[in-house]
């Protein structure tokens, strides 16, 4: 069966910390930084962990600030 | 495979939208307002009318949706969106016009533009963000609150004695017989984002081939009115505000 595995670039200077990708990810893959914060003092998403990722664009899709692409390849 | 070899311009699925501009929003972390404002931004892009798509701002916290979406766009006094759409719409008819209004401007004080511009049958889109909450203020009561919810005018919960009911707009709107397309969304979760973006899209065909009014209402979060984390605004929303707005197609023509 074919695999497919995913990735995701996050804009962290446009996130706003609001955790909703993280919420909507159905394989863990986001989270936000604990420690790190952007030019706007938010907590920034980032990828935890990057191999569960299938490229669902669930993030992507309830992100309010568009700050998620998502890329997708099908492994064979 | 590593991360590296996926993030390639041939595997991507999903993009910022061309027609969103480069400006950080001023919406609250986690404000419905972005995804419905990408929304808009895809269909337009879609339907390839980004040269003829006329949007009408509100008052409210979307006053600024000029600054976000890379269409032509008119200011409108509060609440006058829908009358100023209707000279936009009328005036040169072939734009497609649309207005982008919360709960605050399309249900308080633009209730008569709305519903009459409805009732002509105005060729436009309404788009309508209903929070159950005036935002920008301060978190407000609105008309559309919910008995029982807590704003800082009713801070011990709407009374049906002290400051009526909850109005259902689009409900009353699905009434009138210029509307052709009324229905209601939310973008709680992925799934909820698909449905809204299709819903969207057919509003703003119906607009196109000149069916007549279309509303599509959104019932969206206020997690800053609504002193709650935008995860929890979520939740509270699917649980309570959806119980008094159900979602789904009240009327499509």
């Amino acid at each position: 069966m074919a695999k497919v595995k995913g990735a995701v670039t996050i804009d962290d200077a446009r996130c706003k910390g609001c955790d909703l990708c993280v919420v909507a990810c159905p394989t863990d893959v986001l989270g936000l930084h604990p420690n790190e914060v952007n030019d706007r003092g938010y907590h920034f998403a980032y990828v935890v962990n990057p191999d569960a990722c299938i490229g669902c664009a669930s993030c992507a899709l309830v992100c309010p600030d568009a700050c998620i692409e998502v890329y997708r390849v099908v492994e064979k | 495979m590593s991360a590296q070899d996926i993030i390639k311009e041939e595997n991507k699925v999903y993009a910022r939208p061309e027609l969103l501009t480069d400006a950080i929003t001023h919406y609250c972390p986690g404000c419905s307002h972005g995804v419905v404002h990408k929304l808009v931004a895809e269909v337009v892009a879609d339907l390839g009318i980004e040269n003829r798509t006329v949007g009408v701002a509100p008052v409210g916290c979307a006053v600024f949706a000029y600054n976000y979406i890379d269409v032509d766009w008119v200011e409108a006094a509060h609440g006058r969106a829908p009358a100023v759409a209707t000279a936009l719409s009328r005036l040169n008819p072939g734009n497609v016009v649309f207005t982008y209004q919360g709960d605050g401007d399309l249900a308080a004080i633009g209730t008569a533009e709305t519903i009459h511009a409805a009732n002509r049958g105005e060729n436009i889109v309404i788009i309508f963000i209903n929070n159950a909450i005036y935002g920008m203020t301060g978190g407000q009561m609105a008309p559309t609150t919910l008995l029982g919810q807590k704003t800082a005018t009713t801070p011990y919960g709407r009374t049906a004695e002290l400051n009526g009911y909850p109005i259902k707009i689009s409900d009353l709107l699905a009434q009138l017989d210029g509307t052709c397309y009324v229905t209601r969304q939310a973008v709680h979760t992925p799934a909820a984002v698909r449905k809204a973006k299709s819903a969207i899209r057919k509003a703003f065909e119906n607009a196109m081939a000149k069916k007549g009014t279309s509303i599509v209402e959104v019932v969206s979060t206020c997690n800053s009115g609504w002193k709650m984390s935008p995860e929890k605004a979520n939740e509270w929303m699917a649980q309570y505000l959806t119980e008094k707005y159900p979602l789904g197609d009240l009327k499509n023509l």
